[in-house]
């Protein structure tokens, strides 16, 4: 009987003590919201936004609902988050190496970037790319084509628009390609369980992925042609590209500064990774007579992967956070359109704030649950 | 075939090759050299595209002649093995050698040689450089914010006697060591909020501080008469107590005010600001922060289920939310939360969002070291007869924390690079005072130089934490 009060006390004092906060505040924010003649309700998101977005991947205006805008600002967060994820890995990985490098300069080099990148502060690198160095480029009438068909302009970047003709047959060729590879590597592997014969499968690969497409350009009769982008002049002073894709400078200066500050974090990780590798391993490998090649492949591979990847998806997820720092900029993310410009025209504090808090949550735990299904699959089978 | 020997390097014609391979590389070195600082092109009878790949080909020739193992020459195998390994690796290293020497001039020019310093208007900004007038103009607001100038002086102060009574530590004997854990746990907390709070902020609450000092020098004089069993009890209750009794019952103010003594001006929050504002809001969440995490990290350990699940769910709500929406919260959100005549300072608020922010980040690396310790370690805690508290005050906690201490510095990092973010509830530390400066009509279009000042001085505060909890790990550092 002792031992169970003892066990109980503790966790009721704890419950208790969180429910009385929580009752307080829900007990002040009523009070709080009857004098100033607020209601309570989600029922905002259907009424008529009437604010613009200056940037948007759906198609947007101030007479959709205030729903519509909340997944404009939450597909503008996502747009974000992928590019720089991309860009940081890439970097990442490369930078992570040649910290590794033999060659002394490089390793150096590797070593300045990171340690120069990771220790300014995000927000900062963000403001100086925006406000300072996307602020020297020069007016869109007098910006030079790079390769001929890029433009980048104080006004942001302009990118030639692909535009397709049958781009389902061209899409369903890459489906394709995909499904056959996959075929091929399982097919490689029975054989070379069953016959220890190996198949290239890289090139094999490669050559299907590139040669499916092509032929549907061949005889599926996909046809990609570019639009590209056309100065045109609005005013004596004023110029304007048409045509073509536009990136505005503040997704340029977000996405750059994001990826090159988690580019130096992934860099750290992918060192650590491939550094936690044995010496014994390779050396292991080696001896049994594993081409170099296949030592990468087989052996230091699959096991750096095991100590890079749950870092690495944690850097990802800071990348996603951070990129709400859009806000300061004017990028209309998530914060901006929805936490920002919809919280100040309804006035629904709680509500907008715990949606947007709660956005940001769902895809967090959703990612790192995706993640530790991954690690538990990956990781060693110990006995 | 003979043809082919000649080209590959050997041991036998050492000395051609070196002097040949040296030539070349020495050629393309000059010739990207004087292109860069004296803006000569050694090349430009050449053609356009041949003359800007000519070093490298060069370079990458003479590096080639050079690659010779084993020549017994220390010095040249040793430059072979850093830089000169492969092919790859000598045109990455010509590559970085070429970028250094072509950025060097542009650098330090717009630095140095063609920056202005002198002079306090921007008419003396006409070269092409760094505007460095403008930062010397706006150092006063870049380091304290809109504090009045006049008053500048108790920040300074402030921080000149914490960081002297902060390195009390380096200076105490022996005999006094014992209590250091002590003092900068309680008692160094307590006397820099009293600063920072009270004489920094000023007005009627100077007196409040000065109660706060008085207190805290009684109860050190009286702890030096209270047996060892009961001095860390004594030191978590005694000073608060005495510093209330003497708020609340002795009228020390009146006396004060008998005395003739003025009060400081008050200062509101919303006036404090640029570098010094970084730094409070930095301190006080280290040191909220800290033990919060601690007691969910111990939480998320624990063996009732409850408790367990209320710290997974803290931890993982403050983990999954940016800090920005944390602040907004703090900042549109919680006022809804008090009570209608109840007021905190924004500064308060931003403080306690961002303590309870880091504080899940803590509670993680924590938990970390927590887990990392043996489990003979609780076992033999628990043989030797000890209970929960003691068992984690003596044997698992100063372990677990000694192998934490790089997480712990890389969340510490984190908050003090997150500080900016404060420009969401309206107050501006110094990136803030840069944004706010950029705008003014009489200094437009110096922001570059605001951010590189900005980024020199977080770059530095940065890079010295992080070397000085490397330090730290490898003077804890305990073999196992």
């Amino acid at each position: 009987m002792n031992l169970k009060l003892k066990d109980i006390v503790p966790q009721l004092i704890t419950v208790m003590a969180v429910v009385l906060i929580f009752g307080f505040f829900t007990y002040n924010a009523q009070i709080n919201m009857e004098n100033r003649g607020i209601d309570f309700g989600y029922g905002f998101l259907s009424q008529e936004s009437s604010f613009d977005v200056q940037f948007s991947l759906i198609e947007y205006d101030g007479s959709h609902s205030y729903f519509r805008a909340y997944l404009v600002g939450l597909l503008n967060t996502i747009l974000v988050s992928v590019i720089g994820i991309i860009i940081a890995t890439i970097l990442g990985v490369i930078v992570g190496v040649a910290r590794l490098s033999p060659n002394y300069l490089i390793n150096k080099f590797a070593a300045f970037y990171v340690e120069f990148f990771r220790n300014i502060p995000l927000l900062l690198q963000i403001f100086f790319w925006y406000f300072a160095a996307l602020r020297a480029l020069p007016l869109p009438q007098d910006a030079e084509a790079i390769f001929g068909v890029f433009f980048l302009t104080i006004k942001g970047l302009y990118v030639p628009a692909f535009i397709w003709q049958n781009f389902s047959i061209f899409f369903y060729s890459i489906v394709a390609a995909v499904i056959a590879i996959i075929v091929i590597r399982i097919h490689a592997k029975k054989v070379q369980e069953n016959q220890g014969k190996q198949i290239p499968v890289f090139f094999i690969s490669l050559g299907l992925i590139f040669i499916l497409p092509l032929l549907s350009f061949l005889i599926g009769g996909v046809r990609l042609s570019f639009e590209v982008p056309v100065l045109k002049q609005l005013a004596t002073t004023s110029f304007i590209y048409e045509g073509g894709v536009s990136l505005p400078p503040e997704l340029i200066a977000l996405t750059l500064s994001l990826s090159l500050y988690t580019a130096t974090f992934i860099a750290e990780c992918v060192r650590a990774g491939i550094q936690g590798v044995g010496k014994g391993q390779k050396e292991a490998a080696a001896s049994i007579g594993l081409t170099p090649n296949q030592v990468l492949k087989l052996v230091i591979m699959p096991q750096a992967l095991r100590i890079i990847i749950p870092p690495t998806t944690n850097q990802y997820l800071n990348l996603t956070k951070n990129s709400s720092l859009a806000a300061a900029i004017a990028y209309p993310d998530l914060v901006l359109v929805f936490a920002g410009t919809a919280l100040m025209q309804t006035g629904k504090a709680i509500e907008i704030v715990s949606i947007t808090m709660f956005t940001y949550l769902t895809l967090s735990i959703s990612i790192s649950i995706l993640m530790n299904w991954y690690n538990k699959r990956i990781a060693i089978q110990e006995k | 075939m003979s043809k082919i020997n000649f080209l590959k390097p050997d041991r036998a014609n050492l000395n051609t090759f070196l002097y040949l391979g040296f030539f070349l590389f020495f050629i393309s070195f000059l010739d990207v050299f004087f292109n860069s600082f004296f803006n000569l092109n050694l090349t430009g009878f050449l053609p356009n595209f041949l003359s800007f790949v000519l070093p490298l080909v060069l370079g990458f020739i003479g590096l080639y002649f050079i690659r010779i193992e084993y020549s017994g020459i220390k010095r040249l195998d040793l430059l072979n093995k850093h830089i000169n390994t492969n092919n790859f690796n000598a045109v990455l290293s010509l590559l970085i050698i070429f970028v250094i020497i072509k950025s060097i001039p542009p650098i330090l020019s717009w630095f140095v040689v063609d920056a202005s310093f002198a002079g306090d208007s921007k008419d003396v900004c006409t070269g092409t450089g760094a505007c460095w007038t403008y930062i010397k103009v706006w150092m006063r607001r870049f380091m304290y914010g809109m504090y009045p100038n006049a008053e500048q002086w108790r920040i300074n102060l402030s921080f000149i006697s914490l960081v002297l009574l902060g390195s009390v530590g380096y200076f105490a004997s022996d005999k006094f060591k014992k209590y250091l854990t002590l003092y900068y746990v309680v008692i160094y907390p307590l006397i820099a909020f009293l600063f920072i709070f009270f004489f920094i902020s000023g007005g009627p609450v100077f007196f409040d501080f000065s109660y706060g000092i008085i207190a805290a020098i009684l109860s050190i004089i009286i702890g030096f008469f209270i047996p060892g069993r009961f001095k860390f009890y004594y030191f978590l209750i005694v000073p608060l107590a005495l510093y209330i009794i003497l708020k609340y019952f002795l009228f020390f103010e009146e006396y004060i005010e008998l005395g003739k003594l003025d009060g400081l001006n008050w200062v509101e929050t919303g006036a404090w600001g640029g570098l010094s504002l970084t730094f409070i809001i930095s301190f006080f969440c280290l040191i909220f922060c800290f033990p919060i995490g601690m007691a969910f990290a111990l939480g998320r350990r624990s063996g009732f289920p409850l408790i367990r699940y209320i710290s997974v769910g803290f931890i993982e709500f403050w983990r999954g939310v940016p800090l920005i929406t944390v602040l907004f919260m703090s900042a549109v959100m919680f006022p809804m939360f008090l009570p209608e005549d109840f007021f905190i300072d924004k500064l308060v608020r931003a403080i306690i969002a961002i303590s309870l922010f880091e504080a899940a980040y803590v509670a993680e690396v924590i938990r970390g070291g927590l887990q990392a310790l043996p489990r003979g370690q609780y076992e033999a805690a628990k043989s030797l007869g000890m209970g929960y508290w003691k068992m984690h005050i003596f044997v698992i906690l100063p372990q677990a924390l000694k192998l934490v201490i790089p997480g712990i510095a890389n969340t510490f990092l984190a908050l003090v690079k997150d500080t900016p973010l404060i420009f969401v509830v309206g107050l501006l530390e110094i990136v803030g005072m840069l944004n706010l400066a950029k705008t003014n009509p009489e200094w437009l279009g110096f922001a570059m130089e605001g951010y590189v000042f900005a980024a020199i001085i977080f770059w530095i505060i940065c890079y010295a934490m992080s070397k000085y909890s490397y330090n730290l790990e490898q003077k804890y550092k305990t073999d196992r």
